[in-house]
């Protein structure tokens, strides 16, 4: 992963393609043979019930693990061939947002280009503080990720990823811990890049809403397997009992109010 | 155990590799040696003191008793610049900074942060690493190039004050002189630059290593401390040996 990027003005997205991808943990199997494509430009949901390997799968997409058996490809190419990850470029919106502590939110949003030394530090503040405008974080430059609330965080880590003028962003869980207003708008987010860019997003979520807002297409990963792929439309209308339930789980349905 | 042995030695092989880009990380550099030089001085400056004023306290009385007063100089000042210098300051540094380097990175690593870095292509090894290493290997020697001078003055002192030992103050630093030689304090300094590698590479493995929440990273960090001193006990002897002439 140490070769540097060499494309900064190519911005359409790339495709993925994941082939019998297989991990395993202490001899627990958490993917059981995973198989997906992503078409260039697609916003590609997987959903799926909590422990059933969207994590795990999501750190292979990045290349933080590396697979027992199966393949990932971007534009045809194998992710763990060094050229590949310097060729296409990649990024993550994790979970927490996973900014630096240390630095400022600014500071944050520069790093890729301040660490790799690609533009002068003017350039640099200038693009930091148009990617923070465009998640709507302009304020925030010079405090601190621990003063931002939990949304604002992941409109930070939304812009630190777009600094990389991705391909293909990866975004865990990213309404996970937000209001319903800020879950919204970070869908928005995600929409607004496609159209304005074109980048290929994977969003790992089991936000019934986001996904069903967002999504070209559906994933629906349940046990290290997926189980289906389908459009929203179709994948609501699907009888497969497992998605099923996972669509339809409501507190009503599982409080006995009877005993209340 | 055998595996952390090999993963240390690998972060340190890759350390080295990294080297070149020292001049790109300096900014990271001096911060980190502002910081080890800035936490550490006072505390440095006050063991180092009473390390000396107790080595002449402890040999004084009984050297001068048999007539061996020209002896206590030497001994304090030998005693300081190789040994207690050196191991004490690598010592403290590894409870004051290894515990702070590991516990930043081991928290970095379970709040994702490095795994962000990854990401990125930045590579934690010279984001975070180098410049730590970089900078306690330049900040411990010189630290022990202050306590062994702060060292002897303790010594000096009390062998002045005592009355069970009455060295004057000239007295003491012409013993000194003639016993301790520049290749004796360089024989010391050298040592320390060796804990700070032992100190650096421990604590950032350990950090890097770190699993789990926050008790994950109070076991690395305790982990850290203690490993950091198990090695720099078995090197001190390892390196005493090598250079013993």
């Amino acid at each position: 992963m140490n070769s540097e990027p060499n494309n900064q003005n190519n911005h359409s997205g790339v495709g993925l393609e994941v082939r019998g991808l297989r991990k395993s943990f202490n001899s627990q199997e958490v993917l059981k043979g995973v198989d997906f494509t992503v078409k260039p430009g697609e916003i590609f949901v997987i959903m799926g019930p909590s422990g059933s390997g969207k994590s795990v799968l999501l750190k292979h997409l990045i290349g933080l693990e590396a697979p027992d058996a199966g393949e990932i490809l971007i534009n045809g190419e194998p992710i763990e061939a060094e050229q590949t990850l310097g060729k296409y470029r990649l990024a993550m919106v994790f979970q927490s947002g996973a900014l630096l502590n240390s630095l400022t939110v600014g500071e944050n949003v520069g790093l890729y280009l301040s660490e790799h030394q690609l533009k002068p530090q003017e350039e640099i503040d200038k693009i930091v503080e148009q990617k923070l405008r465009d998640v709507g974080l302009a304020e925030a430059v010079d405090k601190t990720p621990s003063e931002l609330s939990g949304g604002m965080k992941k409109r930070a880590a939304i812009a630190r990823a777009l600094v990389i003028e991705p391909q293909l962003i990866l975004y865990d869980e990213p309404t996970s811990e937000l209001d319903p207003l800020s879950a919204v708008v970070i869908g928005e987010e995600i929409l607004k890049l496609k159209k304005r860019i074109g980048v290929t997003s994977l969003v790992v979520s089991h936000d019934r809403d986001l996904a069903f807002g967002i999504a070209d297409r559906i994933a629906f990963i349940s046990e290290g397997r997926i189980v289906t792929i389908a459009p929203p439309d179709e994948l609501k209308r699907s009888q497969d009992p497992v998605i099923k339930k996972f669509l339809q789980a409501d507190l009503q349905h599982e409080t006995p109010s009877k005993n209340l | 155990m055998f595996e952390n042995i090999g993963e240390m030695i690998l972060l340190f092989w890759r350390t080295l590799l990294a080297l070149p880009l020292v001049w790109r990380q300096r900014q990271k550099i001096f911060d980190q040696f502002f910081e080890i030089g800035n936490a550490s001085l006072l505390m440095v400056c006050l063991l180092s003191f009473f390390i000396g004023a107790v080595l002449a306290l402890q040999t004084g009385p009984v050297l001068v008793e048999r007539s061996l007063s020209s002896a206590v100089g030497g001994i304090v000042g030998y005693a300081v610049a190789k040994e207690m210098a050196p191991v004490m300051m690598a010592i403290l540094i590894a409870g004051r900074i290894g515990s702070a380097m590991a516990a930043e990175i081991g928290s970095m690593r379970v709040y994702q942060e490095i795994d962000a870095l990854r990401t990125m292509n930045i590579n934690p090894i010279h984001y975070l690493v180098l410049p730590r290493l970089v900078a306690l290997a330049a900040a411990l020697p010189m630290l022990v190039v202050f306590a062994i001078l702060v060292g002897w003055f303790g010594g000096a002192v009390v062998a002045d004050v005592n009355h069970q030992i009455g060295i004057p103050f000239q007295a003491f630093y012409s013993d000194l002189r003639e016993i301790v030689k520049l290749k004796d304090v360089a024989n010391g300094v050298f040592k320390s630059f060796c804990f700070a590698i032992i100190i650096g590479v421990v604590s950032c493995h350990q950090g890097l290593v770190t699993i789990g929440g926050p008790r994950g990273i109070g076991r690395s960090v305790t982990k850290a401390v203690v490993n950091s001193i198990v090695c720099i006990v078995f090197f001190d002897y390892l390196l005493t040996r090598i250079l013993l002439k």
